[in-house]
């Protein structure tokens, strides 16, 4: 199905099940302990032994020799495979890096061998029994250094629109700040894990992986054969955040381990390696420069990010919202991008917004004391319905105005003091800070095969993934609206590479296109349905398991009693995306204590107004949007890779130094989504939600710490140390 | 992990007899510590000597108004009972500021006082760190060191002492009991139990090989009000930035000890004699002396003021 004029009324518009607030399908399973994991598929393989990975001591380098004679010798020992006897690979498209490295070495804890044995334990006894021998070189680690020498990347150029430095120049009221924010990871609760099995030159992996088809493409690029001998399989995973978007190393090394001891064998990366062994979001310099009239119209906005990579590698698109956001006639966008030696940097959760929405939206709050405007009067000011780089072309939806003022008015924004430092409740500062939302709407072509069988089950199949964000349950909805069939009467199976490609899951893309790819099968579906029961199929309606044509009344059984009934397509989209801007928007309100004598800080209330289109199930959306603003209180208050930047290495590599926000950091949350529909997004005229909840609210906190003590830190995290020097007299 | 011997130990005695003669044999009682560090082979123990199941686990009366925690007393268990709670607020308080409600049903009264430090360096056994390998360097010294300690530290390591707990028993003036390999018993001063690393910071304490921790008795209850305050960057399930073990008279008389600054937990006993004279007095002497890091100096300030935040609530609790 080619979606390239915006939907008119279709199915999905009655809402009996689509929209309302459901329970996880997927929930009892895992509730239960039953949902299979990539590590638990004991089914799969019974017999599967286990590897090992040994990862670099090194950030850059070559491994002179590697001894690997006193782990082959260890009790239960099969193999150990290293770059030496792994056979010739490649590199996976969405690598960086290469999984398996040796000599040379790229980064700390690249992996340079696979310990397979009988055990577990026996593995990783006979893992610390290799020996390496290394010849250290020079590495960058410090991007505030490799600042002057980064390039503006050919995958991103500048952009633009009038003169900004003219503009500028020439404006009554400016702001010139720089911000910083850190490499962060993913930090997701399960590890990344594989099992992997040959049979003969087919290879079958289960695994916890968020883009199915990617990563059985890289496998093949890697292995150096052809796709069709890849199979992945991926139905539960504990989390990604973008972790899992590609092959990593435990994929790979868990399919060389079982070619050389002929079994199949399952590796996880052990949770110390984790950090520096896969990718993570990188850190940024961010530079805003805004130039405003008096009156708070802004004349000319500049955004400049640098941020650094490995070799080959990729910038973080900070600056991105920054282009589309607000309004200005002189405007300017600018990547630049270092090389460091550090681990690869890649996707984590909005990756451009996250870390872009952490400088824009506080130099906007900047702005605002400067102007001595209100900071959501100065945003809805500020708003625009087009692009502002390309004003022809305008906004899907863009309700940004309506979230703000929403958000003021439901968490009492009226009462927050305009001068910092003035509320005080015993020994707690109080602030309130705000911030837009933003986060690009993408949209990718997604497939799906659907089945009616003669007990009127519908199965729907698809390798689309649920990363924990309630995949199998939007999916089911879809179905059952579409083939008007009760919530239970829908299976859903996701996650294998057999099934029809997927948008799988990532960038928010997923929810909307996986469900659309749904909607086009079930909509295939249902024509052939109609034809089986001789309907006209351009007037069946499917409701309550009957379907209806003029004055006809048939079971939807019928239609499958002979044989059973199936249906494929997919969704592609045609060029609305070009046509029209397409964004999910909200607004962030945050209530932060300051301790007087400490500088701890804690959150105290906390609200997000979102407008992102349809929302497929309020009760997973919210889930989505309350899990994305924990992640962002992270962001703004603990998350922190810490670099030595003389090893080269994230030194906080576990989940006791890499801290990510706990239930008591987490106050109340509340979520509010207007109630929208985007008819230009696509068929279920939905948008993507799970990484709107993230963009911004980093920076409402930031805001409302500085609306506590008056304190304006502009270096996250931001921990009481940046605090202290310069908090206000104790008092009281 | 490499591969170990196991045993049950049948009795304390028995227990440090065995380890002193045994090399390589570690005690393990809660082992929510060792077998962590086992797994990542930062303990090596080539024999296990389980003691949870002497008879060391009871809290009981002693003569002189004081308590006798035994070894394998839970944290949980020692931070519920009735008398702790009574008597010992504040070392309630530092247990229940610690790790989380799982860590403290297995950790033990012993096995918290001789936990080990949680440098990253330490962590990482491709780094350098002169604590798990004697000779290698310290990486933190020169590397990330923002939960490092300040004082009490050398050229060769500047590791904090992580407990909460021992913060309390410092500030109480708890005894440590102890067997030794030759049957024969020994009283020592928390004071004196940890030792500061020196050229050494391997040997964390002054038990002899073998020796093994029976019993930790408090004193009679001081009164006064008792705080404990720990700071830290989330608000549950960190270790201190600082924490301040505090107990303050009516009179402001009273006592404190630190936590998260120093290789163990941190007194001064002129310290407390300027207590009537404030956060900023304390404070001076306590960190007379201090080596932060750039990256932990703000360490010296945050004691100041969380001193200043500890007073302020016993002042107003009184």
């Amino acid at each position: 199905m080619k979606f390239d004029t915006p939907a008119t009324t279709n199915p999905i518009d009655r809402l009996t099940i689509v929209g309302k607030p459901t329970d996880r399908i997927d929930g009892p399973l895992k509730t239960t302990g039953r949902a299979p994991y990539a590590y638990e598929r004991h089914d799969v393989a019974p017999d599967a032994v286990y590897g090992y990975v040994v990862g670099a001591t090194i950030a850059k380098g070559r491994i002179r020799a590697i001894d690997t004679h006193a782990a082959r010798a260890a009790p239960g020992v099969l193999a150990v495979v290293t770059a030496d006897n792994a056979g010739r690979l490649g590199k996976g498209k969405h690598n960086t890096a290469r999984l398996l490295g040796g000599p040379q070495i790229e980064h700390y804890h690249q992996a340079i061998a696979l310990v397979v044995a009988e055990t577990f334990e026996q593995a990783r006894a006979a893992a610390a029994l290799v020996r390496v021998d290394y010849e250290r070189a020079h590495g960058r680690y410090d991007l505030a250094r490799g600042r002057d020498a980064a390039v503006e990347p050919k995958s991103d150029p500048d952009t633009g629109a009038g003169d900004f430095d003219a503009a500028y120049a020439a404006a009554a009221v400016r702001l010139d700040a720089t911000y910083t924010t850190p490499d962060q990871s993913h930090a997701m609760m399960e590890p990344h894990a594989s099992i992997a099995a040959w049979n003969g030159d087919r290879l079958t992996l289960w695994t916890s992986n968020q883009m199915i088809h990617w990563s059985k493409r890289d496998m093949a690029m890697t292995l150096g054969i052809a796709e069709d001998k890849v199979r992945l399989d991926s139905p539960y995973i504990g989390g990604g955040f973008g972790g899992k978007l590609f092959l990593r190393a435990d994929a790979l090394l868990a399919a060389l381990g079982a070619r050389a001891v002929r079994r199949p064998v399952k590796v996880a990366l052990q949770r110390p390696l984790i950090f520096n062994n896969t990718t993570h979001r990188p850190a940024t310099i961010q530079r805003l420069r805004i130039g405003c009239r008096q009156d708070g119209t802004i004349e000319a906005i500049a955004h400049e990010s640098w941020s650094g990579d490995l070799p080959g590698g990729s910038p973080e698109v900070a600056t991105q919202q920054s282009r589309w956001l607000y309004a200005g006639a002189h405007r300017k966008a600018a990547l630049r991008l270092a090389t460091l030696d550090l681990p690869e940097g890649n996707a984590m959760r909005a990756p451009g917004e996250a870390p872009g929405m952490l400088a824009l939206e506080v130099a906007m709050d900047e702005m605002a004391e400067k102007l001595g405007i209100d900071p959501v009067q100065f945003r809805v000011l500020n708003d625009t319905q087009v692009d502002p780089e390309q004003p022809e072309r305008p906004f899907s939806q863009r309700r940004l105005v309506e979230c703000l003022r929403t958000g003021a008015e439901r968490f009492g924004w009226q009462r927050r003091a305009a001068r910092p430092a003035q509320v005080r409740e015993g020994r707690w500062w109080i602030g309130l800070g705000m911030a837009a939302a933003y986060r690009n709407n993408l949209v990718m072509t997604s497939g799906a095969r659907v089945r009616l069988d003669r007990r009127g089950i519908v199965t729907v199949e698809t390798d689309m993934t649920d990363i924990g964000t309630g995949s199998y349950t939007i999916i089911a909805q879809t179905a059952a609206e579409m083939m008007g069939v009760p919530l239970d009467r829908v299976v859903v199976r996701l996650g294998d590479s057999n099934f029809p490609v997927s948008a799988g899951s990532g960038g928010q893309w997923g929810a909307n296109s996986a469900t659309a790819g749904v909607y086009a099968a079930c909509t295939k579906l249902r024509e052939a349905v109609a034809r089986r029961l001789d309907l006209d199929p351009t007037a069946a309606t499917f409701e309550d398991g009957i379907v209806r044509a003029g004055d006809r009344r048939i079971a939807l059984t019928e239609a499958a009693q002979d044989a059973e009934l199936a249906a494929e397509d997919h969704i592609e989209f045609g060029d609305l995306a070009e046509r029209y801007r397409q964004a999910t928007f909200g607004a962030h309100f945050v209530e932060v204590g300051v301790d007087a004598w400490t500088a701890e800080i804690r959150v105290r209330r906390m609200l997000a107004v979102c407008a992102a289109g349809r929302i497929l199930n309020p009760k997973s959306a919210r889930s989505q949007v309350i899990g994305a603003m924990t992640m962002g209180v992270g962001a703004a208050l603990m998350e922190e890779l810490a670099i030595d930047r003389r090893l080269g290495f994230f030194v906080n590599h576990d989940l006791a130094g890499y801290e990510v926000p706990v239930h008591a950091d987490i106050p109340h949350q509340e979520v509010v989504f207007l109630d929208e529909t985007d008819p230009i997004s696509s068929p279920m005229k939905a948008k993507g939600v799970g990484e709107l909840g993230i963009c911004g609210v980093g920076a409402a906190l930031a805001n409302a710490i500085h609306n506590a003590v008056g304190v304006r830190v502009r270096d996250y995290p931001i921990t009481l140390d940046k605090l202290i020097a310069q908090m206000p007299r104790i008092g009281k | 992990m490499r591969a170990f011997t196991y045993e049950r130990a049948s009795s304390p005695a028995q227990a440090a007899e065995k380890a002193a003669r045994t090399p390589g044999a570690r005690f393990i009682a809660g082992g929510t510590n060792l077998l962590d560090l086992m797994k990542l082979e930062i303990e090596t123990p080539t024999h296990l000597i389980d003691v949870n199941g002497l008879d060391l686990d009871r809290i009981e009366d002693v003569d002189d108004g004081g308590l006798r925690i035994g070894a394998l007393v839970r944290n949980t268990d020692l931070a519920a009972h009735p008398r702790v709670r009574r008597d010992y607020a504040v070392l309630v308080r530092a247990l229940l500021s610690g790790a989380s409600g799982q860590l403290r049903n297995r950790a033990t009264t012993a096995g918290n006082l001789l936990q080990r430090t949680r440098c990253p360096y330490f962590y990482d056994t491709a780094q350098p760190c002169n604590k798990r390998l004697p000779g290698s360097g310290c990486a933190a010294l020169q590397g990330v060191s923002r939960q490092h300690a300040v004082i009490g530290v050398g050229d060769a390591c500047i590791a904090t002492h992580p407990s909460d707990m021992a913060v309390a028993m410092r500030l109480l003036d708890a005894t440590v009991e102890t067997v030794r390999p030759d049957g024969t018993t020994r009283r020592i001063a928390i004071a004196d139990l940890h030792r500061l690393p020196g050229d050494r910071p391997q040997v964390e304490t002054v038990l002899a090989p073998g020796e093994l921790v029976t019993a930790v008795v408090l004193p009679a209850p001081l009164g006064g009000r008792h705080v404990y305050r720990k700071v830290r960057d989330r608000a549950s399930y960190a270790f201190a930035l600082v924490s301040v073990a505090a107990v303050v008279q009516r009179d402001g008389s009273g006592r404190v000890a630190l936590g998260g600054i120093a290789p163990k937990p941190w007194r001064v006993a002129a310290a407390d004699a300027e207590l009537p004279r404030g956060a900023g007095a304390v404070s001076e002497r306590l960190l007379a002396g201090a080596r932060p890091t750039a990256h932990n100096a703000f360490k010296l300030t945050l004691v100041e003021r969380t001193l200043g935040a500890v007073l302020a609530e016993a002042g107003a609790q009184a």
